[in-house]
């Protein structure tokens, strides 16, 4: 992916290159497109020194030769280690490498992090045991928490620093909405897509959701992903989610033992959890969530607006670290390692083969198939504003809000998109220049510039 | 040949047991009926769904899993999973905690409203009203106003043991009996003296029982605020296996809980049997 530049390629394109634009170069495409069909790709993995040495490196090249083309001519011309090596005989590379990978010291080293046993956790947890806090120079204690409400409030109350939570919820809070308005910040998304819609096994002959009429389904918490595109969902196929269906919000960990029960037909929930129905028999997966969005967010890393202004140095590290791991969980070769790491009772405690199926995309389908899909999950930590804006749209389609929202005010207020492109472009990832993007729902494009005109359109909507 | 009533009454027990976890062992055993998969979908697939393994665990499993416990009862592997002895223990200092700032509070209102009728009656409606309300209840507004989670655990359990004792220590007080007050009196004997060297062993037995009562109330609430809370205690190991869907730690849990609320019942049982005295 395009966050993964190298700041010493003298090949870098200034503008992107690729044939579907979403890789830097033609090569990288290529690479992208055989990680999708699992063919070997020429291992590329860089150590972090190696990333941070660049970004120092990079700077110091571009202060000698201050002009593009210079700097192009005379690294074609030596070659990037050549003039590396040139550099460092009269600039202490190594040292300026240490010293901007420290950062500010902290003011706060003991952190406790919130987190839901969920795989959209996956890079706060797995910063834990694979050192990525450590890294960046935090102690940080990941603290399993029972449901949404509970992280919520634990985080207010400040027994959290800073916690996992659903991309909506940081929206809610800073709104008021089911709780008393608390500004809160989002630096990260967690993870894209990593979601699904699973029924019941007697349900396997009822594919049309247009037949789902009854039906009762769970979703994890009302300000949720998983509610906006479950209804979504729902009310393209010509269902209103209010009065055809049943929606019930209940724990992830519940729905399973729910779904056998026979007190729910299905639900669209959180991974691990849609492959722990089909593990014990119980559900077989009806759709992923990535076909409704492909590349919508789905968990964010959220904290409070006073824990940022009251320690900043501890939020930027805590920001690289989860920054560092989700590009990280990004690349599908450490996967297996990620699913073996997070497994056991202290982190997600699930088998660890449930947890491969989701993080490495080779998954049972609960109807006897294996299907393969790479990017069944993924992540990407970069909180685009345009997401926020589109939350909003369904937060009012559905009744949660009342009245009129700028969009644009709130969701530059809570998804940091500036401050996390700066820390990127620091660490040497090369995050998007904008923070708005168009992107589509079922086919249907959302333009963030437009967002009444987008409300406007949908036929199905609670009647305000 | 005749044995003794408790001999009698052991092997009923000891029958009535096996009996129990064979009927259990007969009710789990797999199916044996699998459905034709694939061996590449099946290794991706759960034992219940493969080998057609009751989803319930039978006496054998849950057996093997509390040998593995019993062996490593102390074990630390980070903020989130410890053995079962550190999570009893957390649990019990809860419980212990909530349960002695209720005896502190409750054994002394318990004598006021029990020798003042005037503050008895005045507090009456207000006991009538908090002492029914589920413990579950006050967690939210506890989490929202004292903003700590281990002391709202506390504060719960506190606030749901205190009014067994308060009610029994009232109780006790008021019915000594008039004569030993009487003769308390003619002997000029003052109100504090009274109430401790009177009043206190005479209502002795009365108060205990509240204090047995009441310990058995924070035992069951302490698993129902440990869920929600989480973090340490045999309530969040529930919870916690049970968000993995491990019905066999489950159900050793189940087993524990009730294996300490029964030794913590036999204590005060035993206080109980101290301070009775034969009239």
């Amino acid at each position: 992916m395009s966050i993964f530049d190298d700041p010493l390629d003298p090949q870098r394109r200034l503008a992107r290159g690729c044939i579907c634009g979403r890789h830097r170069s033609a090569a990288e495409h290529e690479r992208a497109e055989r990680t999708l069909r699992y063919e070997p790709v020429q291992s590329e993995v860089q150590s972090d020194e190696k990333r941070y040495e660049g970004v120092v490196a990079s700077a110091v090249m571009r202060a000698v030769f201050p002009r593009d083309a210079a700097r192009r001519a005379f690294l074609k011309s030596v070659g990037a280690s050549t003039a590396l090596a040139a550099l460092s005989q009269f600039f202490p590379l190594k040292t300026a490498t240490e010293l901007f990978a420290e950062g500010a010291t902290p003011e706060k080293k003991d952190l406790k992090v919130g987190f839901i046993p969920i795989t959209c956790a996956t890079p706060i947890i797995m910063a834990a045991p694979l050192g990525f806090y450590a890294k960046h120079g935090l102690n940080v204690e990941v603290v399993k928490t029972a449901g949404w409400a509970v992280i919520r409030d634990k985080t207010i109350n400040k027994e959290y620093d800073a916690s996992h939570m659903l991309a909506p919820m940081p929206i809610a809070i800073t709104l008021g909405l089911g709780a008393q308005p608390i500004p809160f910040a989002v630096p990260a998304i967690e993870n894209i897509n990593g979601q699904g819609i699973t029924l019941a096994i007697k349900h396997k002959d009822r594919r049309n959701p247009a037949d789902w009429k009854g039906m009762k389904f769970a979703i994890p918490f009302d300000y949720s992903m998983h509610n906006y595109l479950l209804r979504y969902y729902l009310a393209e196929n010509g269902l209103d989610p209010d009065t055809d269906v049943q929606l019930r919000s209940i724990p992830p960990p519940e729905m399973v033992a729910n779904l056998r029960a026979d007190n729910i037909d299905g639900f669209l929930a959180p991974d691990n959890i849609c492959q722990r129905a089909i593990y014990d028999g119980v559900g077989f997966m009806h759709m992923l969530s990535k076909e409704i969005w492909d590349g919508h967010p789905c968990c964010s890393f959220a904290a409070s607006r006073e824990f940022i202004t009251g320690s900043p140095a501890s939020f930027a590290a805590l920001t690289r670290a989860i920054v560092d791991a989700t590009a990280y969980a990004a690349k599908a070769e450490n996967r297996k390692q990620i699913a073996e790491a997070i497994a056991p009772a202290n982190y997600i405690n699930a088998p660890v083969t449930v947890l491969e199926q989701v993080l490495t995309g080779t998954y049972a389908d609960g109807l006897g198939g294996v299907k393969t899909d790479a990017k069944r999950v993924d992540f990407d930590p970069f909180p685009w504003q345009s997401f926020a804006v589109w939350m909003l749209t369904q937060m009012k389609r559905w009744g949660q809000i009342k009245g009129d929202v700028d969009y644009k005010a709130v969701a530059e207020q809570v998804y940091l998109a500036t401050d996390t492109g700066k820390v990127m472009t620091e660490m040497g990832l090369s995050p998007p220049t904008t923070s708005y993007k168009s992107f589509s729902v079922m086919g249907k494009a959302f333009d963030p510039g437009k967002p009444d005109d987008y409300l406007a359109g949908f036929k199905i909507r609670k009647a305000s | 040949m005749s044995f003794s009533l408790r001999f009698r009454a052991a092997i009923v027990s000891v029958v009535l047991s096996l009996a129990f976890i064979g009927v259990w062992h007969i009710a789990t055993r797999s199916t044996g009926s699998v459905a034709n998969m694939s061996p590449e979908y099946a290794k991706l697939m759960g034992l219940t769904a493969t080998q057609g393994k009751s989803a319930m665990p039978g006496p054998m499993d849950v057996g093997a899993q509390l040998w593995e416990h019993v062996k490593r009862p102390f074990y630390d592997n980070g903020p989130n999973d410890k053995g079962l002895g550190i999570q009893l223990a957390y649990s019990i200092a809860r419980v212990a905690t909530g349960y002695f700032i209720a005896v502190l509070v409750a054994i002394p209102l318990g004598f006021l409203i029990g020798m003042s009728p005037l503050i008895s009656r005045a507090l009456d409606p207000f006991i009538q009203i908090l002492k029914p309300i589920s413990p579950l209840a006050w967690m939210p507004l506890a989490l929202y106003t004292i903003k700590d989670s281990g002391l709202s655990a506390i504060f719960v359990i506190f606030i749901c043991s205190v009014w067994p004792m308060l009610i029994n220590t009232a109780f006790g007080v008021a019915s000594v009996r008039k004569e030993w007050i009487n003769v308390a009196r003619t002997l000029e004997v003052g109100t504090v003296r009274r109430a401790f060297t009177v009043i206190l062993p005479a209502a002795a037995p009365t108060i205990l029982t509240g204090m047995r009562i009441s310990i058995g109330i924070a035992w069951l609430v302490i698993v129902a605020a440990e869920m929600l809370v989480g973090g340490t205690g045999i309530g969040y190991f529930v919870w916690n296996e049970w968000n993995n869907l491990s019905i066999t730690n489950v159900i050793i849990a189940i087993f524990l809980i009730g294996l300490v609320g029964m030794l913590l019942d036999q204590i005060l049982a035993r206080f109980t049997r101290m301070v009775t005295f034969p009239e």
